[in-house]
């Protein structure tokens, strides 16, 4: 299945562990080739994405209703605030980013995996998260800050 | 813009998903702003660690074949039981002929038609963009005469701006966008409490062009040709008002 290592990098994110990513993928691929008739190959990534995300959340919703809180999109605050901001990550060690990256808010994390891991437009992650590309600009804006805060707040830089 | 504005599209632009206008705007700031420079090595440093760091999961193997073995069970079990007599092999192969020559022929009006529904695309996401990024206007006046030389200079051709505030559209202000893989003047009017873009550019046919309604992300788009311009206009007000709006433009 094409498209199988970005379904595999989203799900593993989203649900923390190999054990669960797999069962989420798995999932995920029994309905892409029950819908596959309705994706028109004008961007099947994308589309495969959704199904798993789409996927994720249910399982996440029903094991580990926590961890879906959802974020109010509104809230810019954190975005002014610079004063407590890591400014350089050179020399950051892999460990200690996933950590980083496992901490931020479902939906942020969502957004940055897409974007820095799988090099998604903002409109594709528009589609797969299901909001308008607006709110993606907001959120990777917010999942950068929230980073930047976290480093420099343990002195690791 | 203030560095407040920079840092609402900082991200956009080290994305990579800004306009061309507004991109060049963001990097004129950053040149004299050291503040706002630093913000942009900030969004660069952690990019970089993220990307070098092979953070991506690969699907392990197991994983693999288990989903080959989904997308086999999928397929119907005659396929692969029963080998196909010669006639039968015959009509597959004429069935396979025509499926392709229709794909192709699909091919060919979909490229027909896609350069107008990226034109559509493109209109709508520029009038999001307008109002999301707190740019919807570069010159903000509601007299014609200082919305038109505005233009002077920063366009290659001189668009007519008129106001329309006894019909109930009053002119707000303008700005340039990017549209149609050129510079083109935005004209933003106001009508009750939506706002319309009004894209203006010089017109590919000499002859004037029936304004042609259609609708993209729940957004009204007319697009139509008059005085040697085409004009699209965009908003989220109701198709009949912008169709009125075209009516007065194209006058």
């Amino acid at each position: 299945m094409p498209h199988l290592d970005a379904a595999y990098n989203l799900a593993r994110w989203l649900a923390g562990n190999d054990h669960d990513a797999a069962d989420i993928v798995q999932d995920a691929s029994v309905r892409a080739f029950r819908f596959a008739a309705q994706c028109r190959g004008e961007n099947a990534r994308a589309w495969l994405l959704t199904i798993v995300r789409n996927t994720a959340f249910t399982w996440l919703k029903k094991n580990r209703p926590r961890a879906v809180v959802s974020i109010d999109d509104d809230e810019m605050a954190e975005i002014e605030d610079t004063n407590r901001a890591a400014d350089s990550f050179h020399g950051a060690d892999a460990n200690v980013l996933r950590a980083a990256l496992e901490a931020l808010p479902l939906e942020f994390r969502e957004a940055l995996v897409l974007r820095e891991l799988e090099g998604c437009s903002y409109k594709e992650i528009a589609e797969v998260a299901g909001v308008p590309v607006g709110t993606v600009m907001s959120r990777l804006a917010r999942a950068r800050r929230q980073l930047q805060n976290q480093f420099a707040r343990k002195g690791r830089l | 813009m203030n560095c407040a504005d920079i840092r609402k599209l900082i991200h956009a632009w080290a994305d990579d998903e800004l306009d061309l206008v507004r991109s060049l705007e963001v990097e004129q700031h950053l040149k004299s702003c050291p503040a706002c420079a630093r913000e942009r090595d900030a969004i660069q440093s952690l990019r970089d660690a993220l990307r070098q760091n092979d953070l991506t999961f690969r699907a392990p193997d197991l994983l693999r074949m288990e989903i080959r073995k989904l997308a086999h069970a999928d397929e119907p079990a005659r396929d692969r039981e029963d080998a196909p007599s010669g006639i039968q092999l015959w009509i597959w192969r004429l069935l396979a002929g025509g499926a392709t020559a229709f794909a192709v022929l699909m091919i060919f009006l979909r490229l027909g038609i896609s350069g107008r529904e990226a034109m559509l695309d493109e209109a709508v996401s520029d009038h999001v963009r307008s109002l999301q990024a707190n740019h919807l206007m570069d010159v903000a006046s509601t007299d014609q005469h200082t919305v038109k030389p505005w233009f002077d200079g920063k366009l290659d051709f001189a668009p007519t701006v008129r106001d329309f505030a006894a019909q109930g559209f009053p002119l707000i202000g303008g700005r340039l966008d990017y549209l149609n893989g050129r510079t083109v003047a935005a004209l933003v009017y106001g009508y009750k409490k939506h706002f319309i873009n009004v894209f203006v550019w010089p017109s590919a046919t000499a002859t004037a062009t029936a304004p042609v309604l259609e609708t993209d992300r729940g957004y009204s788009v007319i697009n139509f040709d008059a005085d040697g311009f085409h004009y699209c206009i965009v908003s989220d007000a109701e198709g009949k008002a912008l169709s009125e709006l075209a009516g007065l433009i194209g006058r």
